[in-house]
């Protein structure tokens, strides 16, 4: 047993010290000898015509090794969605194909049309401004609505501007429907979830590389999952064998789901480098960041909340629009869609749910998962409605959520959208909030925010996810083209230490310092002899990557099962050394010990003969102890939590301060409290910073507004208050070994509504009769707000 | 960033001569010029330095006026105003963040006339004189329009005159992605009357409003403003606040200005 360092330790992450010292070693500070650059020209229009190239003038200038435009790639594949859905009618999406450079037309402001490879960067960028691109320019598709009813398409070959028409579960629509028909009382409310730039401190770097003596590709590229790459890049778009191409994503700084994806640029840098036999750099500046990253959120929503007389849900139904921009990004099906029609019955008991979502094509960048990816769009629908029910039937928020609560003895309970929650106490999680947030002060606080002028509001939030992503045989069925379990291989050297291979890349996360903390538990021995390698498809078994909250509950059961198969292999070697029969052999403590005698050996010395094999069965145990497990969940992980924070509201300047916010979250078992608070610490931001702040803006013309930070407002340390984070409250997931569920999403999943709520409750405790406003809720909107009501 | 030559002069005469270089242009402190150079949107052949020159440093306070140097920074200003001129101090110390006060220059703010930076503000709302390499310009004559002045080509900004008042404040009310002033009124109070300065607010940059002042000069109180009328039909409209919705922040800050300052 490590007597620090294990589960449940508050371990420092030992990632932080390269990073907080400049030794982190990213992409872009890959530097080869005879490297060479690439730049893009991209549109500057959203939607036209490509007429004519013109690349003559570009490729006598200095320094200039290349050019490609989409010429070059039309006999390359497209790169596919990841997730194929059906629509109402049973027809399948539509899927245009995304080629590596913009063929035909261009689509969206920054879609790339050409690449030059110099020299140098700044000879690429000389070069890149004398290609003469003729484009005939189309009206951009910009509004969803608008795109539906119009008749200009993204892509004239699919006649339509709509994806799919999507109905979850369409068996249930005619209840739903006769639900709301009935009810006592309906909530109505339409609201739009704000489109998000990711914004990731680490732009996306590419490096391609090509090994002309045995036709072997590397690629160094900024992935949250190197492997998901190599598979979109050999058996989609490059053709090029899995076993011909390597896929390397070294510290990467920040994804927030925007590095799932695979990107054209990736492919031309290894076009690129096959071209040449040189290596071929591409690193995005901000600018490209802004308008190529792919976007998070953007939905249009209309939902109805139906309620009987004692304030029981009775039925809940949307209508959602889904932009999911001029492309479709790798799981940009799946995330308004699965990931979150799913979740539309939130924590309760409600019977009758019916989510409708049409996914709709647009001259904007692709759309696609970002921090909570679908669920943090349930989740706002559901608790802003039921807080403007709450208003409406003059019931208190907290009362009217307690008593749709799903019960502790429920579980497992089958929701109403159609998964089945293995565990969660939500009343525990409103309780602590109540008692952790101080509740009960909230009125003189109220009473001294007023002294100064201010509005005071006090909002609240429940909220359920879906992690762990996810059984293969059920998203199999749902549409998924992949597999999401994940693998890895413990390595036990000869000298007792570890090397722990693991598919789910960290950039951010702590696994470096969690995964340890999990495998010196198990083989009680200190964590600091164990290092785990990460985000190299030449070193580890195999990964479907890191997103939707999934590292620890699905890798970290791999590594979990992986170190059960070394300790099998071990314990038989122990008892071959000590001479007795497995059966007999316990090992506890890093010891194994014949039971009920004095002998024993420790689990270095096993190591050590593992790799000496002197005197060693060899027909019956193979030298060496390496072993590697891949794991596929039985079922989701249902995260879930109670939030609620307090806002002050100047009602002169409609000026928004989050004064105090509370977040109680249900992560299940916890390795690492310090890890899980830093996690929920970063989702709060994002989430305040989406409530209050993020404005991704298109004009009607397609041009993006909001493309660099003078107009696209990132929270900033001093916008946000110090948080209460609590997760005393876990219940365990009941299907993993570890009995995790992931946290980190959750913050950026709870902390919108929450906020939305309290500034409604401070206006509406100004004697302001305003009920909805659309995030991010700005200081003009607020203030427009209250003029408005009057 | 296209490829330039730079000069670092030693005198303002030595930056004069430079800057009749074909395509020369003026740096300051570059917080504005720099990262319009690396998005390639202007391409001097040759950038002249006029942070080099001793001309243009140092602050001097006597007399009831403060006299900065064009090349002072603003955190310089912030640090050394305080107790000469204490709003133009606190509203130096607010500007950008500190990378932006430390390299930021005051003559470089006046001759680039941002229609939402600080400076114009209190320039405008002083009264000050704004001192050239060949004339001194009355800051009700120097601001022309968003980015205009009355510079001349190659004309420097080798420093700007403030008269003090007896009592000033500036009221912030920031764009929240830039933190630039979405509006930002500028209130002081002179023995012979009050001026008010507005900036972020108007298509045509920094501005006076007039009806304020003369109410003010009146009466300096909040009171006097808050029955006022902006007319916004000159007033910004974009993506962070409509012109009515301006209109409304020039009277708040007005009114939260002046009852800070009195």
């Amino acid at each position: 047993m490590p007597k620090d360092g294990g589960i449940g330790a508050p371990t420092r992450r030992r990632e932080d010290y390269r990073f907080l010292t400049g030794r982190g070693r990213y992409s872009d500070d890959i530097k080869t000898q005879g490297e060479c650059a690439a730049i893009f020209a991209r549109s500057t229009v959203a939607h036209g015509t490509i007429k004519s190239i013109d690349t003559s003038a570009a490729a006598a200038m200095p320094g200039v090794l290349a050019i490609f435009t989409g010429e070059d790639f039309v006999e390359v594949g497209g790169n596919p969605a990841g997730w194929l859905i059906n629509s109402r009618d049973g027809e399948p999406m539509k899927e245009p194909k995304r080629p590596v450079l913009a063929h035909g037309k261009v689509r969206h402001v920054g879609d790339a049309y050409a690449a030059v490879i110099a020299e140098t960067v700044q000879q690429a960028r000389d070069a890149a401004e004398m290609i003469e691109i003729d484009i005939e320019e189309h009206d951009a598709v910009v509004n969803m609505k608008d795109a539906l009813a119009g008749t200009t398409y993204v892509h004239d070959e699919i006649g339509t501007n709509q994806c799919f028409d999507w109905g979850w579960i369409e068996d249930n629509r005619a209840a739903t429907d006769a639900a709301i028909q009935g009810a006592h009382h309906v909530t109505t409310l339409e609201l739009v979830n704000n489109r998000l730039v990711p914004n990731a401190m680490e732009t996306r770097c590419s490096i391609g590389h090509y090994d002309t003596g045995t036709g072997d590709y590397t690629l160094h590229t900024t992935s949250q999952n190197p492997h998901l790459t190599r598979l979109l890049l050999s058996a989609f778009v490059m053709g090029i064998p899995e076993n011909k191409l390597t896929v390397i994503a070294p510290d990467v700084g920040g994804g927030f789901g925007s590095k799932i994806y695979h990107y054209g640029e990736e492919a031309l840098v290894l076009a690129a480098a096959k071209k040449l036999g040189r290596t071929v750099k591409w690193t995005s500046d901000r600018s490209e960041a802004f308008q190529t990253d792919a976007h998070g959120r953007d939905h249009v929503t209309k939902i109805e909340l139906a309620l009987d007389e004692e304030g029981n849900f009775l039925a809940f139904r949307t209508e959602t629009h889904a932009n999911v921009g001029a492309y479709l990004s790798n799981f940009s099906t799946a995330t308004p869609t699965f990931l979150h029609g799913t979740l539309m019955a939130g924590n309760y008991t409600v019977p009758n749910v019916y989510v409708n979502v049409k996914a709709v094509f647009t001259n904007t960048a692709p759309v696609d998962a970002y921090r909570g990816a679908g669920r943090p769009e349930a989740t706002y629908s559901l608790e802003r409605v039921i807080d403007m029910a709450a208003r409406e039937i003059g019931m208190d928020p907290i009362e009217l959520r307690r008593k749709n609560f799903i019960k502790p003895d429920q579980y497992p309970f089958a929701s109403a959208a159609g998964l089945e929650y293995d565990s969660g106490n939500y009343d525990a999680l409103m309780d602590q909030m109540e008692k952790v947030a101080d509740k009960a002060g909230f009125a003189a606080r109220r009473a001294e925010s007023e002294s100064k002028g201010l509005l005071r509001g006090f909002g609240v939030n429940a909220y359920v996810e879906a992690c762990g992503i996810a059984p293969s045989n059920l998203v199999g069925v749902l549409g998924s083209r992949v597999g999401l379990y994940d693998a890895a291989t413990v390595r036990v050297n000869a000298t007792g230490n570890l090397s722990v291979m693991v598919g789910a890349h960290s950039h951010g996360q702590g696994h470096e310092t969690v995964f340890p903390q999990v495998v010196a538990e198990m083989l009680g021995i200190d964590p600091g002899s164990i290092d785990i390698v990460h985000g190299d498809t030449s070193k580890i078994p195999f990964g479907m990557g890191t997103y939707g909250s999934r590292s620890l509950a699905v890798c970290g059961s791999a590594v979990v099962r992986a170190t059960e198969k070394i300790i099998v292999k071990a314990t038989k070697i122990a008892a071959h050394m000590l001479e007795a029969d497995a059966a007999d052999v316990e090992f506890k403590d890093g010891t194994f010990s014949v039971v009920g005698t004095n002998q024993s050996v420790s689990f270095g010395e096993v190591a050590l003969k593992a790799y000496i094999p002197h005197q060693f069965p060899i027909e019956d145990i193979e030298p060496g102890l390496e072993e590697t497990a891949f794991y596929d969940p039985a079922n989701f992980t249902y995260p879930s939590g109670a939030y609620c924070c307090e806002v002050e509201v100047d009602p002169e300047t409609g000026k928004v301060r989050v004064n105090r916010m509370t977040a109680v979250d249900d992560f299940g078992n916890v390795i690492n409290p310090m890890v899980v608070t830093g996690q929920v610490h970063g989702g709060l931001g994002q989430g305040i910073g989406q409530a209050l702040m993020e404005n991704t803006t298109y004009d009607s013309d397609g041009q993006l507004l909001s493309a660099s930070y003078m107009d696209y407002a990132m929270p900033r340390a001093d916008d946000l208050p110090f948080y209460t984070v609590d997760h005393s409250q876990g219940t365990a997931c009941t299907h993993n070994p570890l009995g995790v569920k992931g946290c980190g999403e959750a913050g950026a999943i709870g902390s919108p509504p929450t906020v939305v709520n309290a500034v409604i409750d401070a206006l509406q405790s100004g004697g302001k009769n305003v009920t909805h406003i659309d995030m991010p809720v700005t200081p003009h909107r607020v203030w427009s707000a209250m003029k408005n009501a009057g | 960033m296209y490829a330039f030559d730079i000069e670092c002069p030693t005198s303002v005469a030595d930056a004069v001569t430079a800057l009749q270089a074909e395509e020369a242009q003026p740096l300051s402190g570059g917080q504005t010029l720099i990262p319009t150079l690396k998005q390639r949107l202007a391409a001097p052949s040759t950038l002249v330095s006029l942070t080099k020159i001793p001309e243009m440093q140092g602050i001097e306070a006597s007399g009831g006026t403060v006299r900065i140097g064009g090349a002072v920074t603003h955190a310089t200003v912030a640090a050394s105003v305080g107790q000469a001129y204490p709003a133009l101090a606190d509203l130096a110390s607010r500007i950008g963040d500190p990378a932006v006060r430390n390299r930021g220059t005051i003559g470089g703010s006046l001759a680039n006339n941002d229609p939402s930076a600080c400076y114009p503000a209190a320039a405008l709302g002083s009264g000050a004189t704004i001192i050239t390499n060949t004339r001194e310009i009355a800051a009700d004559d120097y601001f022309q329009g968003m980015f205009v002045t009355a510079l001349e080509e190659g004309e420097i900004v080798t420093g700007v005159s403030f008269p003090v008042p007896e009592k000033a404040n500036y009221q912030k009310f920031i764009q929240p992605a830039s933190r630039f002033p979405l509006v930002a009124v500028f209130v002081a109070k002179y023995g012979d009357g009050v001026r008010v300065a507005v900036t972020g607010a108007s298509n045509e940059g920094v501005f006076r409003w007039a009806e304020a002042e003369q109410a003010l000069s009146a009466n300096f109180s909040a009171d006097a403003v808050s029955g006022l009328q902006v007319d916004d039909s000159n007033l910004i409209a974009d993506l962070h606040g409509s012109a009515d919705y301006r209109a409304h922040l020039i009277k708040v800050m007005t009114g939260r200005a002046v009852t800070a300052a009195a």
